[in-house]
């Protein structure tokens, strides 16, 4: 728990899947409905998809500076050849021309080129923002396409999603995170107050909550689970919810395969909004009434 | 022929379109899993593994006798792996990103290279099919080098099929890069139509000839369509939503083994393909 800079206590609930497309966005987006008193942070920076449903009023715009570049000034290169001897990336060309895709930023080209031949400037990677939304203030970001530094752009819109809820007095913060384990989703869980795991009753579902749930337990993240569609494979459901037991994770709740969820994201509305669903709907404030029970 | 499977979107069905369309062609396939966050391939296609390495990355360590302090290790790095403090040089290995600079930067050679662990890759056949996939330790947080890892596996065979991480940052452009077709599966909802712009943006930037596999086609509205016939991008599957379908995959089981009609459509699904790679 972080104590926010007015004395009460701000909690962060963290939403990942490991698997891609088991709900994550949907579920938070109830929960926005649902939640008092919160910030809104998309940490899915690669493929951000909460706006879509937030419809947020942009009201800050900040450019992210991700890392940089090598730039080889060839008016000045004698094609010496030591930058290609020495790019571990095989980002430089036989004709000296620096691949800016498969450039890693790390800068050692530039450093050693005798001839001084390389520039190394500072690139924007991506867009992070403050927005107005129907369900409070929400920071989110834009990652350039095929850049890199995810996981930077992410620890910067939990920092400011958190000095948000601070500066107005929110105790909570809903961050949507990305799907797997690696980089952008370690730097969405660290010190989080807790995430919640939403899986699918399927192989696939099984074998990743598995993995990531032993990434929050190497993170020290208490972790909870919620089952989305269960009902497409009962049996499946309960081998989760058992091998998540197992584990130590306890599960807030089940959710059933609802076509309303789809046609809610289609209107641009979270699920609670829509007209229809009501056994889905009673499922989700079943979860998060079990969230709010496991956060307090 | 290397394709890549790819979505922006995650679960959209990209092992779906990858597992089935390998085990649709008579001709020699081999299938690298590049999903080493998340890979799901072998519980469908279940292969016999015969081979697992583990696979290292390497990082710096420092001979204390050597080190004078000078800092220009430190200097060098670009990602704080490696910072003097009082009397040490202290490497962070979870930081470093392997570019070898402070080991050739250091004037008493004083640093030299271990490893931190990446995961493993494991290799093995399925009937004809070759098989190779990373799996990310946990807790690593870079994936493009085990990916490159899984793509250095790769032989001869005639038809080479990735199935790539969902997004569009680095992890993707390593399972994409170089390749002969990106064939990009969606899902025509809000959600799978932002993603797939995206995805598109990737694949436009890496200049790779690519086409759609639209699933649960007869969810959510029409955009997705509009968008691709806008865009001049080819659709070439559509698959509907079928309860038996995701019952199939929820099992862990094959479309093709259970409604064995699919398997000529994925057939086709790679004529399509060929054509347009060829014509790139």
């Amino acid at each position: 728990m972080q104590k926010g800079s007015e004395g009460f206590f701000m909690k962060e609930l963290v939403i990942i899947s490991g698997k891609g497309g088991t709900g994550k966005t949907s579920l938070v987006s109830a929960f926005a409905a649902l939640a008092e008193r919160k910030v809104l942070c998309d940490a899915d920076v690669d493929a951000a998809d909460l706006h879509l449903i937030m419809n947020p009023e942009v009201r800050q715009r900040h450019d992210f500076a991700g890392g940089h570049t090598a730039v080889i000034n060839r008016d000045i290169c004698t094609e010496c050849g030591l930058c290609r001897e020495l790019c571990r990336w095989e980002a430089i060309s036989d004709t000296f021309e620096v691949d800016s895709i498969s450039c890693e930023g790390c800068g050692v080209c530039y450093y050693f080129c005798p001839e001084k031949a390389i520039d190394f400037p500072e690139k924007t990677c991506g867009e992070w923002f403050v927005s107005r939304t129907r369900f409070g203030p929400m920071v989110h970001a834009r990652l350039g396409i095929a850049e890199e530094n995810s996981g930077k752009l992410v620890t910067l819109v939990r920092q400011e999603a958190k000095k948000l809820a601070e500066s107005d007095s929110l105790d909570l913060i809903l961050t949507d995170g990305p799907p797997g384990v690696g980089c952008p989703v370690i730097a969405s869980i660290g010190g989080a107050t807790a995430v919640l795991i939403v899986a699918e009753p399927t192989v696939s579902g099984k074998h990743d909550l598995e993995r990531v749930a032993n990434l929050a337990n190497h993170f020290r993240v208490p972790s909870l689970l919620c089952i989305n569609k269960y009902d497409l494979n009962p049996d499946e459901s309960h081998r989760i919810v058992s091998l998540a037991r197992s584990m130590g994770i306890g599960t807030v709740g089940e959710i059933p395969f609802d076509p309303a969820f789809t046609r809610a994201m289609v209107e641009g509305r979270c699920i609670m909004e829509f007209d229809g669903g009501e056994q889905a709907k009673e499922s989700v404030r079943r979860v998060w009434k079990g969230v709010l029970q496991a956060l307090a | 022929m290397i394709i890549s499977v790819a979505s922006g979107k995650g679960g959209t069905g990209k092992t779906t379109v990858a597992t089935n369309l390998a085990v649709s062609l008579d001709e020699q396939v081999q299938f690298l899993d590049c999903d080493v966050e998340e890979p799901n391939a072998h519980l469908f296609l279940k292969p016999r593994m015969e081979h697992k390495e583990t696979i290292w990355a390497p990082v710096p360590q420092v001979d204390e006798e050597r080190c004078t302090l000078c800092g220009k290790c430190a200097e060098i790095c670009r990602f704080k792996a490696i910072v003097v403090i009082g009397e040490t040089v202290l490497p962070f290995h979870e930081l470093c990103h392997s570019c070898g600079g402070c080991v050739e930067v250091c004037p008493e050679k004083a640093i030299t290279e271990t490893g931190r662990e990446l995961g493993v890759v494991e290799r093995g056949h399925r009937n004809g099919i070759r098989f190779i996939h990373g799996l990310l330790r946990v807790g690593e947080a870079m994936s493009p080098p085990l990916i490159k890892k899984v793509r250095s596996y790769a032989g001869p065979e005639s038809i080479t099929i990735i199935d790539a991480p969902p997004g569009t940052s680095c992890p993707v452009i390593a399972a994409m890069n170089g390749v002969d077709f990106v064939l990009l599966v969606t899902e025509p909802t809000p959600f799978g139509l932002y993603d797939l712009e995206l995805a598109v943006g990737a694949v436009r930037t890496l200049g790779i000839p690519h086409g759609l596999v639209i699933n649960r086609s007869d969810i959510g509205d029409d955009r997705v369509r509009m968008y691709a016939k806008e865009e001049k991008i080819p659709v070439l599957m559509e698959i509907p939503f079928d309860r038996a379908i995701a019952e199939t995959y929820s099992i862990g089981r094959l479309m093709v083994e259970e409604m064995p009609h699919w398997k000529e459509k994925f057939r086709n699904l790679y004529k399509d393909i060929a054509q347009l790679a060829k014509g790139k």
